[in-house]
Protein backbone atom coordinates (compact mmCIF):
# COMPACT_ATOMS: atom_id res chain seq x y z
CA UNK A 1 0.00 0.00 0.00
CA UNK A 2 1.45 3.25 -0.80
CA UNK A 3 2.67 5.67 1.92
CA UNK A 4 2.23 9.25 1.22
CA UNK A 5 5.01 11.37 3.87
CA UNK A 6 3.68 15.18 4.99
CA UNK A 7 5.96 17.52 7.01
CA UNK A 8 3.87 19.24 9.29
CA UNK A 9 5.10 22.97 10.48
CA UNK A 10 4.03 23.85 14.20
CA UNK A 11 4.21 26.81 16.38
CA UNK A 12 3.95 26.22 20.18
CA UNK A 13 2.51 22.70 19.66
CA UNK A 14 -0.52 23.76 17.28
CA UNK A 15 -0.06 22.51 13.15
CA UNK A 16 -0.20 25.34 11.06
CA UNK A 17 -2.76 26.21 8.74
CA UNK A 18 -0.83 25.66 5.51
CA UNK A 19 -0.07 22.35 6.71
CA UNK A 20 -3.24 21.37 7.73
CA UNK A 21 -4.30 21.84 4.38
CA UNK A 22 -0.91 19.63 3.24
CA UNK A 23 -2.09 17.14 4.81
CA UNK A 24 -5.97 17.63 3.20
CA UNK A 25 -4.20 17.47 0.29
CA UNK A 26 -2.72 13.98 0.96
CA UNK A 27 -5.17 12.49 2.21
CA UNK A 28 -7.79 13.38 -0.37
CA UNK A 29 -5.11 11.48 -2.68
CA UNK A 30 -4.64 8.71 -0.40
CA UNK A 31 -8.60 8.33 -0.03
CA UNK A 32 -8.55 7.36 -4.06
CA UNK A 33 -5.86 4.80 -3.46
CA UNK A 34 -6.17 3.12 -0.43
CA UNK A 35 -2.82 5.15 0.54
CA UNK A 36 -2.00 6.03 4.13
CA UNK A 37 -0.47 9.29 5.08
CA UNK A 38 2.29 9.54 7.47
CA UNK A 39 2.75 13.05 9.59
CA UNK A 40 6.86 13.88 10.40
CA UNK A 41 6.57 16.88 13.11
CA UNK A 42 9.60 18.19 14.42
CA UNK A 43 10.83 20.84 17.68
CA UNK A 44 10.11 21.78 20.51
CA UNK A 45 6.13 21.15 20.69
CA UNK A 46 6.39 18.77 18.35
CA UNK A 47 4.59 16.36 20.55
CA UNK A 48 1.67 18.36 21.06
CA UNK A 49 1.01 18.82 17.37
CA UNK A 50 1.49 15.30 16.72
CA UNK A 51 -1.61 14.38 19.30
CA UNK A 52 -3.73 16.94 17.01
CA UNK A 53 -2.54 15.37 13.63
CA UNK A 54 -4.86 12.27 13.49
CA UNK A 55 -7.76 14.27 13.49
CA UNK A 56 -6.68 15.55 10.23
CA UNK A 57 -6.04 12.82 8.30
CA UNK A 58 -2.60 11.18 10.08
CA UNK A 59 -3.07 7.55 10.49
CA UNK A 60 0.44 7.66 12.19
CA UNK A 61 2.66 10.65 13.23
CA UNK A 62 6.80 10.58 13.46
CA UNK A 63 7.79 12.52 15.91
CA UNK A 64 11.41 14.21 15.94
CA UNK A 65 12.26 14.55 19.48
CA UNK A 66 15.37 15.20 21.92
CA UNK A 67 16.81 18.74 22.45
CA UNK A 68 18.18 18.74 18.83
CA UNK A 69 19.45 22.56 17.69
CA UNK A 70 17.15 23.99 15.03
CA UNK A 71 18.38 22.96 11.72
CA UNK A 72 16.95 22.60 8.47
CA UNK A 73 19.42 20.49 6.89
CA UNK A 74 19.72 17.85 10.19
CA UNK A 75 15.94 18.21 10.27
CA UNK A 76 15.73 17.56 6.39
CA UNK A 77 17.89 14.56 7.00
CA UNK A 78 15.79 13.21 9.49
CA UNK A 79 12.41 13.82 7.34
CA UNK A 80 14.35 12.00 4.07
CA UNK A 81 15.14 8.63 6.49
CA UNK A 82 11.23 8.48 6.89
CA UNK A 83 10.29 8.69 3.44
CA UNK A 84 12.93 5.88 2.81
CA UNK A 85 11.49 3.79 6.24
CA UNK A 86 8.31 3.80 4.86
CA UNK A 87 8.89 3.09 1.48
CA UNK A 88 6.95 6.52 0.98
CA UNK A 89 5.69 7.16 -2.66
CA UNK A 90 5.19 10.98 -2.26
CA UNK A 91 6.68 13.54 0.48
CA UNK A 92 4.52 16.86 0.79
CA UNK A 93 5.47 20.11 2.68
CA UNK A 94 3.21 23.25 2.81
CA UNK A 95 5.33 26.06 0.48
CA UNK A 96 5.84 28.26 3.65
CA UNK A 97 9.05 29.85 4.18
CA UNK A 98 10.16 26.57 6.22
CA UNK A 99 8.67 24.30 3.95
CA UNK A 100 10.29 25.56 0.85
CA UNK A 101 13.57 25.51 2.99
CA UNK A 102 13.13 22.30 3.77
CA UNK A 103 11.44 20.32 0.63
CA UNK A 104 14.21 20.84 -1.78
CA UNK A 105 16.98 19.20 0.76
CA UNK A 106 14.31 16.04 1.39
CA UNK A 107 14.40 15.96 -2.68
CA UNK A 108 17.80 15.94 -3.27
CA UNK A 109 18.46 13.93 0.34
CA UNK A 110 16.47 11.14 -1.73
CA UNK A 111 18.14 12.30 -5.12
CA UNK A 112 14.79 13.44 -6.91
CA UNK A 113 13.33 16.31 -8.16
CA UNK A 114 10.87 19.16 -6.25
CA UNK A 115 7.95 20.19 -7.61
CA UNK A 116 7.45 23.61 -5.82
CA UNK A 117 4.25 25.49 -4.94
CA UNK A 118 1.22 23.26 -5.99
CA UNK A 119 -2.06 23.85 -6.63
CA UNK A 120 -3.06 20.18 -7.04
CA UNK A 121 -1.91 16.85 -5.78
CA UNK A 122 -3.93 14.03 -7.44
CA UNK A 123 -3.23 10.01 -7.61
CA UNK A 124 -3.64 8.61 -11.05
CA UNK A 125 -3.36 4.88 -11.56
CA UNK A 126 -0.57 4.15 -8.73
CA UNK A 127 1.10 7.26 -9.10
CA UNK A 128 0.41 11.06 -7.89
CA UNK A 129 0.54 13.91 -10.48
CA UNK A 130 0.27 17.63 -9.72
CA UNK A 131 -0.59 21.06 -11.18
CA UNK A 132 1.27 23.67 -10.42
CA UNK A 133 1.64 27.33 -11.88
CA UNK A 134 4.50 28.49 -14.00
CA UNK A 135 5.65 31.82 -15.23
CA UNK A 136 3.88 33.23 -11.92
CA UNK A 137 0.49 31.56 -12.82
CA UNK A 138 0.50 32.81 -15.98
CA UNK A 139 0.62 29.30 -17.61
CA UNK A 140 -0.47 26.09 -15.70
CA UNK A 141 1.53 23.01 -15.83
CA UNK A 142 0.51 19.33 -15.10
CA UNK A 143 3.19 17.27 -14.03
CA UNK A 144 4.05 13.75 -13.14
CA UNK A 145 7.40 12.24 -12.47
CA UNK A 146 9.63 9.49 -13.49
CA UNK A 147 11.08 9.72 -9.79
CA UNK A 148 10.24 6.64 -7.26
CA UNK A 149 9.01 9.34 -5.38
CA UNK A 150 6.56 12.61 -5.60
CA UNK A 151 8.19 15.61 -3.86
CA UNK A 152 6.15 18.80 -3.66
CA UNK A 153 5.21 21.79 -1.61
CA UNK A 154 1.40 23.21 -1.67
CA UNK A 155 0.23 26.25 -2.04
CA UNK A 156 -1.27 27.66 0.95
CA UNK A 157 -5.47 28.49 1.03
CA UNK A 158 -5.31 26.03 -2.28
CA UNK A 159 -6.21 22.61 -0.99
CA UNK A 160 -9.34 21.94 1.89
CA UNK A 161 -8.27 20.68 5.41
CA UNK A 162 -9.78 16.99 5.44
CA UNK A 163 -11.40 16.87 9.19
CA UNK A 164 -11.90 13.16 9.49
CA UNK A 165 -11.33 13.16 13.10
CA UNK A 166 -9.22 10.16 13.90
CA UNK A 167 -6.60 9.32 16.39
CA UNK A 168 -3.02 8.40 14.68
CA UNK A 169 -0.27 5.84 15.95
CA UNK A 170 2.58 8.30 17.35
CA UNK A 171 6.11 6.76 16.93
CA UNK A 172 8.78 8.96 18.53
CA UNK A 173 12.57 9.15 16.64
CA UNK A 174 15.66 11.46 18.00
CA UNK A 175 16.20 14.34 15.94
CA UNK A 176 19.92 14.55 15.04
CA UNK A 177 21.60 17.02 15.94
CA UNK A 178 24.55 17.44 13.37
CA UNK A 179 22.93 20.64 11.13
CA UNK A 180 25.60 22.69 9.59
CA UNK A 181 23.33 26.11 9.60
CA UNK A 182 21.44 26.07 13.16
CA UNK A 183 18.93 28.90 14.10
CA UNK A 184 19.93 30.19 17.23
CA UNK A 185 17.55 32.63 17.68
CA UNK A 186 13.65 33.76 16.06
CA UNK A 187 12.80 37.46 16.93
CA UNK A 188 8.73 36.89 16.53
CA UNK A 189 6.83 39.18 14.00
CA UNK A 190 5.21 42.12 15.92
CA UNK A 191 1.70 41.76 16.99
CA UNK A 192 1.04 38.36 15.21
CA UNK A 193 0.31 39.93 12.32
CA UNK A 194 -1.41 37.32 9.20
CA UNK A 195 1.20 36.78 6.45
CA UNK A 196 -0.23 37.72 3.16
CA UNK A 197 0.35 33.89 1.73
CA UNK A 198 -2.02 32.82 4.48
CA UNK A 199 -4.49 34.91 5.50
CA UNK A 200 -8.04 34.33 3.94
CA UNK A 201 -8.22 37.90 3.09
CA UNK A 202 -5.70 40.33 1.74
CA UNK A 203 -6.21 44.09 1.84
CA UNK A 204 -3.19 45.58 -0.94
CA UNK A 205 -2.50 49.58 -1.31
CA UNK A 206 -0.53 50.88 -3.81
CA UNK A 207 1.07 54.02 -4.95
CA UNK A 208 -2.58 55.26 -5.18
CA UNK A 209 -1.93 56.27 -1.48
CA UNK A 210 0.48 58.76 -2.16
CA UNK A 211 2.42 58.42 0.55
CA UNK A 212 2.77 55.54 3.66
CA UNK A 213 1.50 57.46 6.33
CA UNK A 214 -1.61 56.99 4.13
CA UNK A 215 -1.57 52.84 4.45
CA UNK A 216 -3.63 53.67 7.90
CA UNK A 217 -6.83 53.55 5.90
CA UNK A 218 -5.07 49.79 4.42
CA UNK A 219 -4.82 48.22 7.93
CA UNK A 220 -7.69 49.92 9.23
CA UNK A 221 -9.52 47.95 6.36
CA UNK A 222 -7.72 44.62 6.98
CA UNK A 223 -8.42 45.35 10.63
CA UNK A 224 -12.36 45.51 10.06
CA UNK A 225 -12.22 42.14 8.45
CA UNK A 226 -10.29 40.59 11.19
CA UNK A 227 -8.92 38.21 9.39
CA UNK A 228 -7.04 39.50 6.74
CA UNK A 229 -3.49 40.37 5.84
CA UNK A 230 -2.14 44.16 4.22
CA UNK A 231 0.06 43.67 1.09
CA UNK A 232 1.51 45.63 -1.46
CA UNK A 233 2.46 46.96 -4.94
CA UNK A 234 6.16 46.70 -5.74
CA UNK A 235 6.17 50.39 -6.16
CA UNK A 236 5.28 51.46 -2.91
CA UNK A 237 7.66 48.44 -1.69
CA UNK A 238 10.63 50.09 -3.59
CA UNK A 239 9.71 53.33 -2.27
CA UNK A 240 10.26 51.94 1.03
CA UNK A 241 6.64 53.07 2.01
CA UNK A 242 5.94 49.23 3.19
CA UNK A 243 8.32 45.83 3.79
CA UNK A 244 8.82 43.68 0.99
CA UNK A 245 7.27 41.01 2.73
CA UNK A 246 4.07 42.39 1.89
CA UNK A 247 4.52 42.64 -1.69
CA UNK A 248 2.62 41.05 -4.24
CA UNK A 249 3.50 39.71 -7.52
CA UNK A 250 6.14 38.15 -9.32
CA UNK A 251 8.71 39.53 -7.46
CA UNK A 252 6.99 39.03 -4.60
CA UNK A 253 4.49 36.18 -3.03
CA UNK A 254 1.99 35.00 -5.16
CA UNK A 255 -1.49 34.99 -2.85
CA UNK A 256 -4.83 32.92 -3.58
CA UNK A 257 -6.68 34.25 -0.85
CA UNK A 258 -11.11 34.02 -0.51
CA UNK A 259 -10.70 37.87 -1.01
CA UNK A 260 -8.26 39.93 -2.35
CA UNK A 261 -8.87 43.92 -2.21
CA UNK A 262 -6.79 46.26 -4.95
CA UNK A 263 -7.06 49.80 -3.41
CA UNK A 264 -4.80 52.07 -5.62
CA UNK A 265 -3.08 49.94 -7.80
CA UNK A 266 -3.22 49.83 -11.39
CA UNK A 267 -2.94 46.05 -12.23
CA UNK A 268 0.40 46.14 -13.91
CA UNK A 269 1.21 42.20 -15.29
CA UNK A 270 3.80 41.67 -12.50
CA UNK A 271 1.21 42.51 -9.87
CA UNK A 272 -1.50 40.49 -11.54
CA UNK A 273 0.78 37.67 -11.56
CA UNK A 274 0.71 37.29 -7.89
CA UNK A 275 -3.19 37.72 -6.93
CA UNK A 276 -4.84 36.18 -10.19
CA UNK A 277 -5.94 33.21 -8.65
CA UNK A 278 -7.25 34.51 -5.79
CA UNK A 279 -11.04 33.72 -5.22
CA UNK A 280 -13.06 37.28 -5.61
CA UNK A 281 -11.02 40.16 -6.46
CA UNK A 282 -12.35 43.79 -6.07
CA UNK A 283 -10.55 46.77 -7.29
CA UNK A 284 -10.93 50.74 -5.66
CA UNK A 285 -9.04 53.06 -8.15
CA UNK A 286 -10.22 56.73 -8.99
CA UNK A 287 -9.37 55.64 -12.77
CA UNK A 288 -11.87 53.94 -14.66
CA UNK A 289 -9.57 52.33 -17.15
CA UNK A 290 -6.84 50.65 -14.59
CA UNK A 291 -5.88 47.37 -15.84
CA UNK A 292 -7.22 46.28 -12.71
CA UNK A 293 -10.67 46.22 -13.67
CA UNK A 294 -10.26 43.92 -16.31
CA UNK A 295 -9.57 41.05 -13.35
CA UNK A 296 -11.75 42.31 -10.55
CA UNK A 297 -15.07 40.85 -9.65
CA UNK A 298 -16.07 43.78 -8.53
CA UNK A 299 -14.97 47.51 -8.76
CA UNK A 300 -15.74 50.86 -7.32
CA UNK A 301 -14.32 53.84 -9.37
CA UNK A 302 -13.76 56.48 -7.19
CA UNK A 303 -11.11 58.27 -4.57
CA UNK A 304 -9.57 55.61 -1.93
CA UNK A 305 -9.58 58.18 0.33
CA UNK A 306 -13.34 58.91 0.73
CA UNK A 307 -14.08 54.58 -0.64
CA UNK A 308 -11.70 52.91 1.81
CA UNK A 309 -12.95 54.63 5.10
CA UNK A 310 -16.79 53.68 4.10
CA UNK A 311 -15.62 50.44 3.44
CA UNK A 312 -13.65 50.08 6.44
CA UNK A 313 -17.13 51.29 8.26
CA UNK A 314 -19.50 48.88 6.65
CA UNK A 315 -17.47 45.80 6.97
CA UNK A 316 -17.22 46.27 10.66
CA UNK A 317 -20.51 46.92 10.68
CA UNK A 318 -21.65 43.16 9.07
CA UNK A 319 -18.28 41.71 11.47
CA UNK A 320 -20.46 43.12 14.37
CA UNK A 321 -24.00 41.70 13.53
CA UNK A 322 -22.67 38.21 12.94
CA UNK B 1 38.14 34.08 -0.59
CA UNK B 2 36.81 32.32 -3.60
CA UNK B 3 33.11 33.08 -4.12
CA UNK B 4 30.24 32.54 -6.89
CA UNK B 5 27.19 33.66 -8.01
CA UNK B 6 24.55 31.71 -9.97
CA UNK B 7 22.39 33.26 -12.34
CA UNK B 8 19.98 32.04 -14.73
CA UNK B 9 18.29 34.14 -17.63
CA UNK B 10 14.77 34.17 -17.72
CA UNK B 11 11.49 35.39 -19.51
CA UNK B 12 11.55 39.52 -18.68
CA UNK B 13 8.02 39.59 -16.61
CA UNK B 14 6.33 41.40 -18.92
CA UNK B 15 6.04 38.06 -21.03
CA UNK B 16 2.68 36.56 -21.55
CA UNK B 17 2.06 32.90 -22.12
CA UNK B 18 1.91 31.36 -25.18
CA UNK B 19 1.26 27.25 -25.47
CA UNK B 20 3.38 25.63 -27.91
CA UNK B 21 1.93 23.12 -30.50
CA UNK B 22 2.70 20.42 -28.47
CA UNK B 23 0.19 21.41 -25.80
CA UNK B 24 3.39 20.88 -23.18
CA UNK B 25 5.47 23.93 -23.09
CA UNK B 26 5.56 27.24 -23.68
CA UNK B 27 6.25 28.49 -27.11
CA UNK B 28 9.12 30.96 -26.21
CA UNK B 29 9.25 32.42 -29.77
CA UNK B 30 8.30 35.88 -28.45
CA UNK B 31 10.42 35.69 -25.41
CA UNK B 32 13.08 38.64 -24.17
CA UNK B 33 15.68 37.14 -21.65
CA UNK B 34 16.58 39.02 -18.30
CA UNK B 35 18.74 37.61 -15.21
CA UNK B 36 16.46 36.82 -12.50
CA UNK B 37 15.41 39.20 -10.30
CA UNK B 38 17.10 37.82 -7.44
CA UNK B 39 20.03 36.76 -9.13
CA UNK B 40 21.16 40.64 -9.56
CA UNK B 41 20.99 40.94 -5.72
CA UNK B 42 22.94 37.63 -5.56
CA UNK B 43 26.19 38.77 -7.54
CA UNK B 44 25.71 42.44 -5.57
CA UNK B 45 26.09 40.34 -2.42
CA UNK B 46 28.92 38.46 -4.06
CA UNK B 47 31.20 41.11 -5.05
CA UNK B 48 30.35 43.24 -1.58
CA UNK B 49 32.14 40.11 -0.03
CA UNK B 50 34.77 39.82 -2.03
CA UNK B 51 35.51 43.93 -1.54
CA UNK B 52 35.66 43.09 2.27
CA UNK B 53 37.38 40.51 2.51
CA UNK B 54 39.26 39.94 -1.12
CA UNK B 55 39.22 36.62 -3.48
CA UNK B 56 37.31 36.51 -6.81
CA UNK B 57 34.22 36.17 -7.89
CA UNK B 58 33.03 33.43 -11.04
CA UNK B 59 29.77 34.16 -11.93
CA UNK B 60 28.06 30.72 -13.87
CA UNK B 61 25.03 29.92 -15.33
CA UNK B 62 24.10 26.61 -17.18
CA UNK B 63 22.14 28.31 -20.04
CA UNK B 64 22.48 28.61 -23.53
CA UNK B 65 25.91 29.89 -25.14
CA UNK B 66 24.46 33.53 -25.62
CA UNK B 67 24.21 33.68 -21.73
CA UNK B 68 27.70 35.37 -22.01
CA UNK B 69 25.81 38.60 -22.35
CA UNK B 70 24.33 38.34 -19.42
CA UNK B 71 27.60 37.20 -17.73
CA UNK B 72 29.91 40.40 -18.99
CA UNK B 73 27.16 42.52 -17.34
CA UNK B 74 28.00 41.54 -14.21
CA UNK B 75 31.33 40.94 -15.07
CA UNK B 76 31.20 44.96 -15.81
CA UNK B 77 29.64 45.26 -12.30
CA UNK B 78 32.73 43.76 -10.95
CA UNK B 79 33.02 40.09 -11.18
CA UNK B 80 36.36 38.47 -12.16
CA UNK B 81 35.26 35.53 -14.57
CA UNK B 82 32.04 34.07 -16.01
CA UNK B 83 31.10 30.47 -16.93
CA UNK B 84 29.05 29.10 -18.79
CA UNK B 85 27.55 25.05 -18.40
CA UNK B 86 26.38 24.55 -21.98
CA UNK B 87 22.88 23.17 -22.83
CA UNK B 88 21.20 24.25 -25.50
CA UNK B 89 17.85 22.44 -23.44
CA UNK B 90 18.76 24.59 -20.52
CA UNK B 91 14.88 25.76 -20.23
CA UNK B 92 13.84 22.58 -19.90
CA UNK B 93 15.88 21.01 -16.73
CA UNK B 94 14.19 20.22 -13.77
CA UNK B 95 15.23 21.77 -11.14
CA UNK B 96 17.16 18.69 -9.59
CA UNK B 97 19.45 18.41 -12.93
CA UNK B 98 20.11 22.03 -12.60
CA UNK B 99 21.68 21.55 -9.26
CA UNK B 100 23.29 18.74 -9.84
CA UNK B 101 25.52 20.11 -12.66
CA UNK B 102 26.06 22.91 -10.95
CA UNK B 103 26.88 20.57 -8.02
CA UNK B 104 29.38 19.55 -9.99
CA UNK B 105 31.26 22.78 -11.69
CA UNK B 106 31.05 24.44 -8.13
CA UNK B 107 33.09 21.35 -6.59
CA UNK B 108 35.63 21.95 -9.38
CA UNK B 109 36.08 25.70 -8.95
CA UNK B 110 36.89 25.57 -5.34
CA UNK B 111 34.90 28.08 -4.41
CA UNK B 112 33.97 28.41 -0.04
CA UNK B 113 30.72 30.43 -0.87
CA UNK B 114 27.97 30.75 -3.59
CA UNK B 115 24.95 33.47 -3.62
CA UNK B 116 21.86 32.31 -5.91
CA UNK B 117 18.92 34.13 -5.54
CA UNK B 118 15.86 33.17 -3.67
CA UNK B 119 13.85 32.13 -6.78
CA UNK B 120 13.72 32.06 -10.54
CA UNK B 121 11.19 34.05 -12.25
CA UNK B 122 10.16 31.41 -14.81
CA UNK B 123 9.32 28.13 -13.04
CA UNK B 124 9.39 29.91 -9.67
CA UNK B 125 11.11 26.64 -8.48
CA UNK B 126 12.83 28.41 -5.61
CA UNK B 127 14.70 24.77 -5.06
CA UNK B 128 17.71 24.48 -6.91
CA UNK B 129 20.09 26.31 -3.92
CA UNK B 130 19.38 23.71 -0.76
CA UNK B 131 19.14 20.93 -3.56
CA UNK B 132 22.57 22.50 -4.33
CA UNK B 133 24.01 22.94 -1.02
CA UNK B 134 22.59 19.08 -0.29
CA UNK B 135 24.35 17.76 -3.12
CA UNK B 136 27.40 19.30 -1.87
CA UNK B 137 27.03 18.47 1.26
CA UNK B 138 27.44 22.23 2.29
CA UNK B 139 25.87 24.22 4.79
CA UNK B 140 22.92 26.39 3.23
CA UNK B 141 20.79 29.39 4.68
CA UNK B 142 17.76 30.71 2.39
CA UNK B 143 15.75 33.84 1.69
CA UNK B 144 18.63 35.92 3.28
CA UNK B 145 18.11 39.35 4.10
CA UNK B 146 21.37 40.02 5.73
CA UNK B 147 24.72 38.34 6.27
CA UNK B 148 27.95 38.98 7.98
CA UNK B 149 30.70 36.44 7.24
CA UNK B 150 34.02 36.27 8.55
CA UNK B 151 36.62 33.88 8.84
CA UNK B 152 35.37 30.48 8.22
CA UNK B 153 31.99 31.37 9.16
CA UNK B 154 29.01 33.28 8.92
CA UNK B 155 25.71 34.75 10.23
CA UNK B 156 22.46 35.17 7.95
CA UNK B 157 19.15 36.77 8.92
CA UNK B 158 16.10 35.11 7.22
CA UNK B 159 11.94 36.14 7.37
CA UNK B 160 10.00 33.51 7.86
CA UNK B 161 5.95 34.14 8.36
CA UNK B 162 6.26 34.08 11.98
CA UNK B 163 9.39 36.41 12.56
CA UNK B 164 13.40 36.50 11.91
CA UNK B 165 15.65 33.50 12.32
CA UNK B 166 18.91 33.92 12.73
CA UNK B 167 21.06 31.42 11.72
CA UNK B 168 24.80 30.70 12.08
CA UNK B 169 26.89 28.68 9.64
CA UNK B 170 30.08 27.50 9.44
CA UNK B 171 31.57 27.72 5.42
CA UNK B 172 31.58 26.05 2.71
CA UNK B 173 28.31 27.47 2.46
CA UNK B 174 25.17 28.27 -0.12
CA UNK B 175 23.04 31.65 0.49
CA UNK B 176 19.95 32.20 -1.84
CA UNK B 177 19.44 35.78 -1.47
CA UNK B 178 16.37 37.95 -1.06
CA UNK B 179 14.79 41.53 -2.05
CA UNK B 180 16.54 43.86 1.38
CA UNK B 181 19.53 42.36 1.34
CA UNK B 182 21.51 45.30 -0.82
CA UNK B 183 20.74 47.40 -3.77
CA UNK B 184 22.40 45.86 -6.93
CA UNK B 185 24.94 48.58 -8.64
CA UNK B 186 24.71 49.43 -12.26
CA UNK B 187 27.60 49.04 -13.98
CA UNK B 188 29.77 52.07 -15.01
CA UNK B 189 31.78 52.29 -18.48
CA UNK B 190 34.80 51.56 -17.19
CA UNK B 191 33.30 48.26 -16.06
CA UNK B 192 31.81 47.89 -19.49
CA UNK B 193 35.03 48.22 -21.51
CA UNK B 194 37.19 46.22 -19.14
CA UNK B 195 34.32 43.32 -19.54
CA UNK B 196 34.88 43.15 -22.83
CA UNK B 197 38.30 41.41 -22.42
CA UNK B 198 37.40 39.34 -19.22
CA UNK B 199 37.06 35.23 -20.15
CA UNK B 200 34.01 33.10 -20.46
CA UNK B 201 34.62 29.61 -19.78
CA UNK B 202 32.25 27.19 -21.70
CA UNK B 203 32.32 23.70 -20.88
CA UNK B 204 29.12 21.45 -21.55
CA UNK B 205 26.35 20.63 -18.96
CA UNK B 206 27.05 17.87 -17.09
CA UNK B 207 24.29 15.57 -18.56
CA UNK B 208 21.44 14.62 -16.05
CA UNK B 209 18.36 12.71 -17.12
CA UNK B 210 14.80 14.76 -15.98
CA UNK B 211 12.53 13.26 -13.81
CA UNK B 212 9.63 15.77 -14.64
CA UNK B 213 7.40 14.84 -17.04
CA UNK B 214 5.19 17.33 -18.23
CA UNK B 215 1.99 15.98 -19.32
CA UNK B 216 0.41 19.12 -20.84
CA UNK B 217 0.38 23.21 -20.36
CA UNK B 218 -2.33 25.20 -20.53
CA UNK B 219 -3.55 29.01 -19.92
CA UNK B 220 -5.05 29.51 -16.47
CA UNK B 221 -8.60 29.48 -16.90
CA UNK B 222 -10.07 32.74 -17.92
CA UNK B 223 -11.97 34.87 -14.69
CA UNK B 224 -15.14 35.15 -15.47
CA UNK B 225 -15.95 38.89 -16.47
CA UNK B 226 -16.29 41.41 -13.37
CA UNK B 227 -18.21 44.61 -12.72
CA UNK B 228 -18.18 48.08 -11.86
CA UNK B 229 -20.83 48.31 -8.75
CA UNK B 230 -20.51 52.18 -8.75
CA UNK B 231 -19.05 55.35 -7.77
CA UNK B 232 -16.90 56.64 -5.15
CA UNK B 233 -18.20 55.83 -1.44
CA UNK B 234 -22.01 55.77 -2.26
CA UNK B 235 -20.79 52.12 -4.04
CA UNK B 236 -20.25 50.59 -0.63
CA UNK B 237 -23.19 48.99 0.33
CA UNK B 238 -23.91 47.95 -3.47
CA UNK B 239 -20.31 46.56 -2.95
CA UNK B 240 -20.84 44.92 0.63
CA UNK B 241 -24.34 42.88 -0.91
CA UNK B 242 -22.07 41.65 -4.06
CA UNK B 243 -19.63 40.41 -1.61
CA UNK B 244 -22.36 38.87 1.32
CA UNK B 245 -24.93 37.59 -1.29
CA UNK B 246 -23.31 36.97 -4.60
CA UNK B 247 -19.54 35.85 -3.67
CA UNK B 248 -20.47 35.02 -0.23
CA UNK B 249 -16.98 35.80 1.31
CA UNK B 250 -18.19 38.26 3.99
C1 LIG C 1 11.13 42.91 -13.34
C2 LIG C 1 9.90 43.53 -12.76
C3 LIG C 1 9.26 42.88 -11.70
C4 LIG C 1 8.12 43.44 -11.10
N1 LIG C 1 7.51 42.77 -10.07
C5 LIG C 1 6.40 43.31 -9.50
C6 LIG C 1 5.73 42.66 -8.41
O1 LIG C 1 6.13 41.57 -7.95
N2 LIG C 1 4.64 43.23 -7.88
C7 LIG C 1 4.15 44.44 -8.32
O2 LIG C 1 3.15 44.92 -7.77
N3 LIG C 1 4.77 45.07 -9.33
C8 LIG C 1 5.88 44.55 -9.92
N4 LIG C 1 6.51 45.25 -10.90
C9 LIG C 1 6.12 46.66 -11.14
C10 LIG C 1 4.91 46.83 -12.00
O3 LIG C 1 5.31 46.83 -13.36
C11 LIG C 1 4.25 48.20 -11.66
O4 LIG C 1 5.19 49.23 -11.84
C12 LIG C 1 3.71 48.30 -10.23
O5 LIG C 1 2.93 47.17 -9.91
C13 LIG C 1 2.89 49.57 -10.09
O6 LIG C 1 2.47 49.74 -8.76
P1 LIG C 1 1.14 50.55 -8.44
O7 LIG C 1 -0.01 49.89 -9.10
O8 LIG C 1 1.09 50.73 -6.96
O9 LIG C 1 1.45 51.99 -9.04
P2 LIG C 1 0.87 52.72 -10.33
O10 LIG C 1 1.03 51.88 -11.54
O11 LIG C 1 1.48 54.06 -10.31
O12 LIG C 1 -0.68 52.82 -10.07
C14 LIG C 1 -1.28 53.64 -9.12
C15 LIG C 1 -2.77 53.55 -9.31
O13 LIG C 1 -3.42 54.28 -8.29
C16 LIG C 1 -4.55 54.94 -8.84
N5 LIG C 1 -4.84 56.09 -7.98
C17 LIG C 1 -4.16 57.25 -7.86
N6 LIG C 1 -4.71 58.04 -6.94
C18 LIG C 1 -5.78 57.36 -6.43
C19 LIG C 1 -6.74 57.64 -5.43
N7 LIG C 1 -6.74 58.79 -4.73
N8 LIG C 1 -7.68 56.71 -5.18
C20 LIG C 1 -7.72 55.53 -5.87
N9 LIG C 1 -6.83 55.22 -6.82
C21 LIG C 1 -5.85 56.11 -7.09
C22 LIG C 1 -4.13 55.31 -10.24
O14 LIG C 1 -5.26 55.46 -11.08
C23 LIG C 1 -3.27 54.10 -10.64
O15 LIG C 1 -4.05 53.12 -11.29
C24 LIG C 1 7.62 44.68 -11.55
C25 LIG C 1 8.24 45.32 -12.61
C26 LIG C 1 9.35 44.75 -13.23
C27 LIG C 1 10.00 45.46 -14.40
N1 LIG D 1 20.23 27.24 -15.07
C1 LIG D 1 20.76 27.86 -14.02
N2 LIG D 1 22.02 28.32 -14.05
C2 LIG D 1 22.57 28.95 -12.98
N3 LIG D 1 21.91 29.17 -11.84
C3 LIG D 1 20.64 28.73 -11.76
C4 LIG D 1 19.99 28.04 -12.83
N4 LIG D 1 18.74 27.73 -12.43
C5 LIG D 1 18.60 28.22 -11.18
N5 LIG D 1 19.74 28.82 -10.78
C6 LIG D 1 19.99 29.51 -9.49
O1 LIG D 1 19.07 29.05 -8.53
C7 LIG D 1 18.22 30.11 -8.09
C8 LIG D 1 16.85 29.57 -7.79
O2 LIG D 1 16.29 29.02 -8.96
P1 LIG D 1 14.99 28.09 -8.93
O3 LIG D 1 15.23 27.03 -7.92
O4 LIG D 1 14.88 27.55 -10.34
O5 LIG D 1 13.85 28.99 -8.58
C9 LIG D 1 18.28 31.13 -9.21
O6 LIG D 1 17.96 32.42 -8.72
C10 LIG D 1 19.74 31.01 -9.64
O7 LIG D 1 20.59 31.70 -8.73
Amino acid sequence: MATIVVYVEQENGKPIRASLECLGAARAAAGSQGASVVAVVARAGAKDAAAKLGAFGAAKVVCLVGDARPSADATARDVARVVRDQKASAFLAAATATGKDLAPRVAADLDVTLFSDCTGFEAQGGSFRVVRPWLAGKAIATLSTQAPVLCATTRPNAFAIAEVGGTAEILDVAASDDGKAIVTAVAPKAGGKLDVKEAPVVVSGGRGLKGPEHFKLIEDLAAAFGNAATGASRAVVDAGWRPHAEQVGQTGKTVAPQLYIAIGISGAIQHLAGMRTSKVIVAINKDAEAPIFKIADYGIVGDAFEVVPALAKAVQEVKAHK
Amino acid sequence: MKIAACIKRVPTTEAQAKIGSDGKSLDSAGFQYMPSFYDEIAVEEAIKTKEKLGGDVTVLTLGPQDASKELREFIARGADAGAILVDPAWHARDARSTAKALAKKIGALAVELVFLGRVATDRDNAAVGPMLATYLGWACVTEVVSIEITAGKGVAKRETEHGVETVEFALPAVITCNKGLNEPRRPNLKGIMAAKSKPIAEEPAEAVANQTVVEKVELPPARKAGRIVGEGAAAVPALIKALREEAQVL
